[in-house]
């Protein structure tokens, strides 16, 4: 179909000319600041990213959505950060320990948590998330049942722990044992899927800023997670994120907790290095 | 707050509205034949119908073509996306025929990288879901309704 192809590109370059010359919504210029603290929502891409500058998804919506976040009294992910705090005090399992027991004060012990997760972990011989994470304290240190990946329980957990990383510079390992994942990650990233067969660079790379019907599609970062989404009515994992946008195109998601979502985990948040963690972040 | 991108899953559940029922008659997916001008053959021998295939454009478990295409026939819809050309006059630009390829497979008629679906291909992603293995996104009438529909948006 070759001479087909070459027979309409004069026609479809016009037309595209055409596109790129109307309304095209960039990224807005509102400076994020939670309780004093401003933080980065607009980085020079990291090396070897084929993005120039790397935005926060907060940056692609609406003032509404964005006050919200502003305001940790409004941040209606702030219940269950409180939950998560309590949760960090309470003894659990045959061991008869909490969280605080082993990290004591978490404003201090779990600073800069969130930003360098997934992280290699020698005894796992695979990356930890923070979910993992959470899971493995609590059945090898305190005796204690896993949680879900999507319960109540541990999105509070990752909130409160990820909230003591925010206003931190997103920064994940990918070389040594990280390599393979960090490939792994972005060989899914740019893998057509489902009946509408796209990939996530399709909407997130070669179109954030632009509308997708009602939705004005942003980088696709992970910088926020747990993030509150209000479509949700509550806080939700990365993995919940990237399973809901492969059913919008029609394929079947990798289960949360993968090893393939943990690749996708891993390569997102390089892409992101540099955002500020935002944790927990509110969407629309 | 409303959102929502629904190019989604939630038309499986409708009664099966969204699933291609194949006709008889109708030229399969990979019978389909492109020529330099398109492709000539309505897929169903008949003409479409272009009242029906305006509500299929819109419609987002259908084509949801305004997903990704502004279209300023129809306003009534608050939200028609960028990520395609206008395709406002688009029949000034090509023909019945050249519009019935670019629906069937844009990545044949226009370029491989085109993020826009093939809706009468069987080339699809990896992984589909179950609910639509080995389905196109239209049926052949649903395609030729669109491709009605579209001759009728002329500047
Ligand atoms: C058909 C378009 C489309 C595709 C393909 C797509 N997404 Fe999305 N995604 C969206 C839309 C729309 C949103 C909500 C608006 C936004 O933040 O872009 C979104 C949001 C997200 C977010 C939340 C961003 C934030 O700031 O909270 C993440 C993370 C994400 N997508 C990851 C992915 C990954 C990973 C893939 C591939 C498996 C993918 N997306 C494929 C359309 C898409
Ligand atoms: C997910 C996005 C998306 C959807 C959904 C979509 N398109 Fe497109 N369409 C595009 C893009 C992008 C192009 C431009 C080709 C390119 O450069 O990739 C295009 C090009 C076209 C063109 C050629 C326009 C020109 O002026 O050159 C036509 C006609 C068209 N689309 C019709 C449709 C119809 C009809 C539907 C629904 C049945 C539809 N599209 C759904 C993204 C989409």
């Amino acid at each position: 179909m070759n001479s087909t192809t070459l027979k309409w590109a004069g026609l479809l370059t016009a037309a595209s000319v055409f596109a790129a010359g109307a309304a095209i919504a960039e990224p807005d210029n509102n400076t994020l600041v939670i309780d004093g603290q401003q933080l980065v929502t607009d980085v020079e891409a990291p090396k070897g990213s084929p993005l120039s500058r790397v935005y926060s998804g907060w940056r692609f919506r609406s003032p509404e959505t964005q006050a919200f976040e502003m305001d940790d009294f409004e941040n209606p992910a702030f219940p269950a950060v409180e939950q998560g705090e309590a949760l960090w005090n309470t003894v659990e399992g045959e061991a008869g320990k909490s969280c605080a027991t082993c990290h004591e004060d978490a404003s201090e012990t779990m600073k800069g948590v969130r930003a360098s997760m997934p992280k290699w972990n020698e005894k796992l011989g695979k990356p930890h998330t923070l979910e993992t994470q959470i899971n493995a304290c609590r059945t090898d240190n305190m005796k204690a049942e896993a949680w879900k990946w999507e319960a109540p329980n541990m999105l509070a957990m990752t909130a409160y722990v990820g909230l003591q990383s925010r206003g931190m510079p997103v920064s994940v390992k990918t070389d040594g044992p990280m390599q393979s994942w960090t490939d792994k990650g972005k060989e899914l990233y740019y893998t057509r899927v489902g009946q509408l067969d796209m990939s996530c660079a399709n909407c997130h790379e070669d179109n954030y800023g632009k509308m997708i019907r009602a939705d004005h599609l942003s980088q696709g970062q992970i910088n926020g997670f747990p993030t509150y989404r209000l479509k949700w009515g509550g806080l939700g994992s990365i993995h919940r994120r990237f399973s809901g946008c492969m059913k919008n195109i029609r394929a079947t998601p990798y289960k949360r907790g993968s090893d393939e979502f943990i690749a996708l985990e891993l390569y997102l948040a390089s892409r992101g290095a540099g955002l500020s963690v935002e944790t927990p972040a509110v969407r629309n | 707050m409303r959102t929502i991108l629904k190019l989604g899953l939630a038309g499986a559940c409708l009664a099966g509205v969204a699933v291609a029922t194949a006709h008889a008659g109708d030229v399969a997916p990979m019978d389909v034949k492109f020529t330099d001008d398109g492709v000539q053959a309505s897929l169903t021998g008949a003409a479409g119908d272009a009242t029906k295939g305006r509500a299929v454009f819109s419609n987002r478990k259908l084509g949801n073509c305004l997903a990704c295409h502004v279209n300023a026939e129809q306003k009534e819809h608050s939200f028609h996306g960028e990520v395609g050309p206008p395709l406002d006059g688009v029949a000034d630009r090509y023909s019945e025929a050249e519009l019935r390829a670019i629906v069937i497979d844009s990545k044949k008629a226009l370029t491989e990288e085109t993020l826009m679906p093939g809706f009468y291909s069987l080339k699809l992603g990896a992984r589909v879901h179950k609910n639509f293995a080995d389905k196109t996104i239209l049926t052949a009438e649903q395609v030729e309704d669109v491709v009605a529909y579209l001759a009728t948006l002329k500047e």
